[in-house]
């Protein structure tokens, strides 16, 4: 069992012809994922990184079978591309792109439900296991290690901070799943937790948060419910100001709601041990 | 983007949605030229993107032209929250029976619109019960239906004719909502006259920022936007200002974030949340320090993570302004990531503290901070 990602990922990259997608498509080949073409509307029959190139998604998918996507076309176009992969079949459909408008990345995500499909993102950093060397995404490749630690964040440095600690610390990791922070996400954190709790290959859960939404009160929920599995969590943005966005769409403080403050406490009563440094990670895994 | 009032109204009143009629002014001189051809009495509302007008005194009823007159020259130039009041707008007074609340908005939980109404109108809606407030997430797919108006106004204590407009108004406001890419769009009150009229008695309309290059049309009003963070945002880099003295620069929201909140755990209160992004560019880390020194923070931490960015790479960039224009405050660097180990001696041979240690980093920030504060200087 595996979260996400595997040996049976092939994807295809929607964008690939830009800077980003070549850049990229060469990283996750490196990773050891079977990437398999990619997507650019024009460029049809060229190739980059020795992979076939596409007009179209349908196409790309009948031609290599694929069955995720990576996203790195401009914001303006990514509704019409997620739709596109959506209704090609694709099964998970990573958008890494950022400032995308909120409904646009409602109506896909929820259009996704309706295909039986997955949204990751958008704005976020894609997904990673190490042990299957699958990845999707710009998560950088050198700070993995195969292990037992599933982590789960709404922040893409941060996490790399984290991860970076516990390779260091010798802690490998089974998946680490960067949900994005945009304020719908596809792939939310409750999502996540199941896929951890149900991986036997996953034994602890770190969970990265920030301010805004109630998305990590929702997560804490859900813990007290349905995981057995320890987890810990660190949550930014515990000296934000309310009213202000702190970089990410989704990170305000608004109506008394999204307080650090709040996710905190909800984390400690469903027994989640809060960090006080994304660099503390190593000393609260036992895996 | 926020809009104004008067320009929340407008959408309003092309959508169909009844609102009362209104001329804005920014001057008395203005409202000279066009005090002849308004309907008295007539209520005199300054234009700010802020609540508690009412309780600032921006919002005056007038029997006459020249009570008219008169609250213009006071309220124009008067400051709300920190904006200084520079339009009003003149409608006509409603006879207003009853307030209602109607608003819809993004909602995160569920990831879908969201329609709220209330009985409860005319004051700030956190004050309202929540038991009051009836809610009802829409399908982005089916729109919002008959159905959906039916059972929302079935809640609320109205007539069936009151029923009929509140749901043709909440149709309406999905409308523009979707049409828009509002983040909220909300009238309240939403006014049931004396005659059982259905009358949008004003307008909060919010546009996503991501979606405005689809509506250049619409040109928002001016915020509360310190100059620094406007200057920062048209540069495209992610600036907060905050209240404390020392200058963050870090790589990624959340990094930054946790930046600050390591020199909160240490006694230090972060004055600026900046923001280096994806960027390894030493012209743009340039730009990011420029704006920074703008900002007068008491010591500088650079809090750095480099996952596909070269740590090396923003190192010389850093070096870059240290040689260029030197820096007047002390700078505290903390480096992990592609090629730490180049870009901590860079920083090193240019005499500038950096560490791979975070907690180390923020202690030391903060230490140089109360120094400086001590006005012992660094």
């Amino acid at each position: 069992m595996v979260v996400m990602v595997d040996e049976d990922t092939r994807v295809i990259v929607q964008g690939i012809t830009g800077h980003q997608g070549q850049f990229h498509s060469q990283a996750m080949m490196d990773f050891g994922t079977n990437v398999v073409g990619g997507v650019t509307p024009g460029k049809g029959g060229q190739e980059v990184n020795g992979l076939p190139v596409f007009d179209t998604v349908q196409s790309a998918v009948d031609e290599t079978n694929a069955n995720a996507s990576v996203v790195f076309v401009p914001a303006r176009f990514a509704k019409d591309a997620a739709f596109e992969a959506l209704d090609a079949g694709i099964e998970l459909v990573n958008v890494i792109t950022e400032h995308i408008p909120t409904q646009d990345a409602m109506a896909f995500a929820h259009y996704a439900r309706y295909k039986g499909a997955r949204v990751l993102g958008p704005n976020c950093p894609g997904v990673a296991s190490p042990p299957d060397g699958a990845k999707l995404g710009i998560l950088p490749n050198r700070i993995f290690e195969p292990g037992n630690v599933g982590i789960v964040s709404r922040s893409g440095t941060l996490t790399y901070e984290m991860v970076g600690a516990l390779t260091e610390a010798g802690i490998g990791q089974s998946t680490c799943i960067g949900i994005g922070g945009d304020p719908c996400p596809g792939t939310t954190f409750i999502d996540a937790l199941e896929m951890f709790e149900n991986d036997p290959d996953t034994h602890e859960i770190i969970l990265v948060g920030e301010i805004g939404g109630t998305a990590e009160e929702e997560a804490a929920a859900y813990v007290t419910e349905h995981v057995t599995k320890p987890v810990h969590a660190y949550i930014a943005g515990r000296s934000a100001p309310t009213g202000k966005q702190m970089g990410h769409a989704g990170a305000i403080v608004t109506r008394g709601q999204g307080t650090a403050e709040s996710k905190i406490n909800a984390f400690k009563e469903a027994g989640v041990n809060v960090m006080d440094f994304p660099t503390d990670a190593p000393e609260y895994v036992k895996a | 983007m926020k809009l104004y009032e008067y320009q929340g109204r407008e959408l309003f009143l092309e959508a169909g949605i009844p609102a009362p009629e209104g001329t804005v002014v920014e001057s008395v001189e203005a409202f000279d030229d066009v005090a002849d051809d308004l309907t008295y009495p007539v209520v005199v509302k300054a234009q700010v993107l802020t609540g508690g007008r009412g309780k600032a005194g921006g919002i005056k009823f007038a029997d006459d032209e020249d009570e008219a007159r008169e609250h213009i020259e006071a309220i124009l130039g008067m400051t709300i929250s920190g904006l200084t009041v520079e339009k009003v707008d003149l409608v006509e007074a409603i006879d207003i029976d009853k307030e209602l609340y109607a608003s819809i908005l993004v909602d995160r939980s569920n990831r879908l619109p969201m329609v709220m109404i209330s009985d409860e109108g005319g004051v700030e809606i956190e004050s309202v019960p929540d038991e009051d407030i009836h809610k009802m997430n829409v399908n982005p797919f089916t729109g919002f239906n008959a159905y959906h108006a039916r059972q929302l106004t079935q809640r609320l204590d109205l007539t069936k004719d009151e029923a009929k407009q509140v749901g043709n108004v909440l149709a309406k406001m999905y409308k523009i909502f979707q049409e828009r890419d509002c983040d909220l769009i909300e009238i309240n009150p939403l006014a049931v006259t004396s005659n059982g009229e259905v009358i949008a008695a004003d307008s909060k309309v919010t546009i996503n920022p991501a979606a405005e290059f689809r509506h250049q049309d619409l040109e928002g009003g001016t915020e509360d936007i310190p100059p620094l963070e406007q200057e920062a945002n048209e540069k495209g880099i992610a600036f907060v200002k905050l209240e404390g003295d020392i200058g963050v620069i870090a790589n990624g929201a959340g990094l930054t974030m946790a930046t600050l909140d390591a020199l909160e755990h240490y006694g230090g209160n972060g004055g600026v949340f900046l923001d280096l992004g994806g960027t390894d560019d030493p012209a743009k880390v340039k730009t990011c320090f420029e704006l920074m020194t703008k900002a007068e923070p008491s010591v500088i931490f650079l809090n750095l993570f480099g996952g596909i960015t070269k740590a090396d790479t923003v190192a010389e960039g850093v070096v870059q302004v240290l040689e260029e224009e030197g820096l007047d405050v002390p700078l505290v660097t903390r480096i992990r990531g592609v090629n730490e180990e180049r870009a901590r001696e860079m920083l090193q041979d240019a005499g500038v503290t950096a560490t791979q240690d975070l907690k180390a980093a923020a202690k030391k920030t903060v230490q140089l901070d109360k120094n400086v504060q001590a006005g012992g200087g660094a």
